[in-house]
C-alpha cells in the first residue's frame, strides 16, 4: 500500500510538472519544472529496484544537465524575451488534442494487454549488479558511449571557439 | 514491498512523451524544445526500467538498467552539443526563435 501511495504521489508531481515545462512561458521556471520532474522520476526509479539508476538520475540529469540549461538560459539573458513571446496558433489547441488522444490510445491498448508485474529480486539495480553486467555483456556499447561522449566534445569546443 | 503493476508506468511514460511531443511542436523557444526533448528520453527510461522488471531472466532485467544508463550517456552529449549550437546561432544572428532559421528550408 506504501509503495502504491508513493506512486500516486510521485505520478501527480511528474504529470503536473510534464505540463508545466510545456505550457509554462519563461525558460527559467520550465528548467526548475524539469529538475521537480526528474527528481520525482528517480523516486519511482527506485520503486522499480533500480537503485543506482535512480543516483544517476539526480547527478546527471538534476545536477549536471540542468544546470547546464540554466547556465545557457542565464548566458545568453533569455529570461523572458518579448521576441519570443508566443502568439496564438490554431496548432497549439490542436496538438494538445492530439497528445492527449495519444495518451488515452496507449493506455487503452496497455492496460488490455499487461497484467501483474512479476515478482524480482531486489538486488538486481545495486552498482554490483549493474557493474557487473555493464563491464561483461555490454561491454562494447559501453566503449562506443565513450567515444560518443568524446565526438561531443570535440564537437563542443569547435563549434564554440571562433578560431581553432 | 508489494508490486505496482508495469501498466501504471508505461501509462506515466506515455503521458511524458506525448508532453514531450507536444512542446517540441508548439513551442519556439529551443532551450524549451531541448528540455522537452529531455522529456521524451526520460519517458523512454521510465518504460525501459519498467519493462526490466517485468522480465524472467536476470540478465535481462539488469539490461533494462544498462540501456538506460546508456540513454542518459546519449542524453548528456547531445544536450552539450545543442546548447552549443544555440550559443553559436545566437552569436551570429542575435536571436534564437526558431521560426527564424529557416535557411535549410529553400
Amino acid at each position: 500500500m506504501f509503495g502504491q501511495i508513493l506512486f500516486g504521489i510521485m505520478a501527480l508531481v511528474i504529470v503536473v510538472t510534464s505540463i508545466w515545462v510545456v505550457a509554462v512561458r519563461n525558460p527559467v521556471r520550465s528548467a526548475l519544472n524539469l529538475v521537480a520532474n526528474f527528481f520525482a522520476l528517480a523516486v519511482l526509479y527506485l520503486l522499480l529496484y533500480a537503485q543506482f539508476v535512480a543516483a544517476v538520475q539526480v547527478i546527471v540529469y538534476a545536477g549536471a544537465i540542468m544546470v547546464l540549461f540554466l547556465f545557457t538560459i542565464m548566458l545568453l539573458n533569455l529570461g523572458a524575451p518579448a521576441e519570443l513571446a508566443e502568439r496564438f496558433e490554431w496548432k497549439r489547441p490542436i496538438t494538445w488534442g492530439l497528445a492527449l488522444l495519444f495518451v488515452i490510445v496507449l493506455a487503452g491498448g496497455v492496460f488490455a494487454r499487461l497484467g501483474e508485474a512479476q515478482p524480482v529480486p531486489d538486488n538486481i539495480g545495486t552498482v554490483q549488479m549493474v557493474g557487473k553486467y555493464l563491464f561483461t555483456d555490454w561491454v562494447y556499447p559501453f566503449e562506443l558511449t565513450s567515444v560518443l561522449l568524446l565526438i561531443a566534445i570535440v564537437g563542443a569546443i569547435v563549434m564554440a571557439k571562433r578560431r581553432l | 514491498m508489494e508490486a505496482i503493476p508495469i501498466s501504471w508506468f508505461l501509462v506515466l511514460s506515455a503521458f511524458m512523451f506525448a508532453m514531450g511531443v507536444t512542446g517540441v511542436v508548439i513551442r519556439r523557444n529551443p532551450i524549451v524544445i531541448f528540455m522537452c526533448i529531455e522529456l521524451m528520453l526520460n519517458a523512454a527510461n521510465l518504460a525501459f526500467l519498467a519493462f526490466a522488471r517485468q522480465q524472467a531472466q536476470l540478465g535481462a532485467q539488469v539490461a533494462g538498467q544498462v540501456y538506460t544508463i546508456l540513454v542518459m550517456a546519449v542524453a548528456a552529449a547531445e544536450v552539450a552539443i545543442g546548447l552549443g549550437i544555440i550559443v553559436a546561432i545566437y552569436r551570429l544572428r542575435d536571436t534564437i526563435n526558431v521560426d527564424e532559421m529557416n535557411l535549410l528550408k529553400f
